[in-house]
């Protein structure tokens, strides 16, 4: 059996669900940026399946928007979870359910 | 490209992509995105991009991965509190499953085999980088830097 670009985009589907899941069901921002962390990575893997099932020698477009959705993916982390621990010195809490107020 | 090769690699992802959205333990969650990590990095291997599949593993495993577990011990008071699941989130995300599994399944030409691929070095992707995609390459550094300095700003103490 060889893999067709089918599998790989019901792959990547599933793991951009499984990144959906965590984004929705869990209360933890922890969790909420785990799951968005994954739906990037499920998104670059279509990107890079798309450069590879295409016609052959491709220009290097799928790898070269990789590369910049992994900057760009690690920018959102470090942003994101510097705001998970600044709401967490301000309300002792990093359940998203009990962070409702704007107020500072 | 081996069959076997992707069956193992899909499971190996799916299972410790599921364990990182599903655990209950946080630190567990964390060591588990860094496993899923590492298997779309294997992705990036069996489709013939080396490269990224590299940077895949140092930005992820190295660095989202251990920023994530430095952020759960920094606030670490709050995990012995059960933070609870929602339900509906599994069946909006079954949901969404279904329709692109659908569309993917109904659209042609999907089903063909990849074609011999003609290597890509990294010496062709620095020309590319340094050609063709200067500009995003220049923006992406303006954007990591600010978005690093914002990230010091909004953990720095605030003196009063």
């Amino acid at each position: 059996m060889t893999p067709t670009l089918q599998l790989f985009l019901i792959l990547s589907s599933a793991l951009f669900c499984i990144g959906l899941l965590a984004a929705l069901s869990r209360r933890h921002a922890v969790f909420i940026l785990i799951g968005i962390e994954m739906m990037l990575a499920a998104a670059g893997l279509n990107f890079i399946a798309f450069w590879r099932f295409g016609p052959q020698p491709a220009p290097p477009t799928g790898v070269m928007i990789t590369i910049f959705a992994i900057g760009i993916a690690a920018a959102e982390a470090a942003v994101g979870l510097a705001l998970v621990i600044a709401v967490y010195r301000h309300l002792r809490t990093t359940n998203i359910d009990e962070i409702d107020e704007l107020k500072g | 490209m081996n069959g076997a090769a992707f069956i193992f690699i899909a499971i190996f992802t799916l299972a410790a992509a599921l364990a990182a959205a599903a655990l209950g333990k946080l630190i567990h969650a964390a060591l588990s995105f860094a496993a899923a990590s590492v298997g779309v990095a294997a992705f990036y291997f069996l489709l013939g991009a080396e490269f990224v599949g590299l940077v895949q593993v140092f930005v992820y495993v190295g660095a989202v991965a251990v920023l994530i577990v430095f952020t759960i011990l920094l606030t670490r008071r709050d995990l012995e509190k059960d933070h609870g699941f929602n339900w509906s989130g599994v069946f909006i995300a079954l949901a969404v499953f279904a329709g692109l599994v659908w569309a993917i399944l109904k659209s042609a030409k999907l089903s063909s085999a990849a074609q011999p691929l003609a290597s890509l070095t990294v010496k062709q992707i620095g020309e590319a980088l340094m050609t063709d995609y200067v500009w995003p390459l220049q923006c992406i550094g303006v954007i990591l830097t600010a978005a690093l300095v914002g990230a010091l700003v909004l953990v720095m103490e605030e003196r009063r």
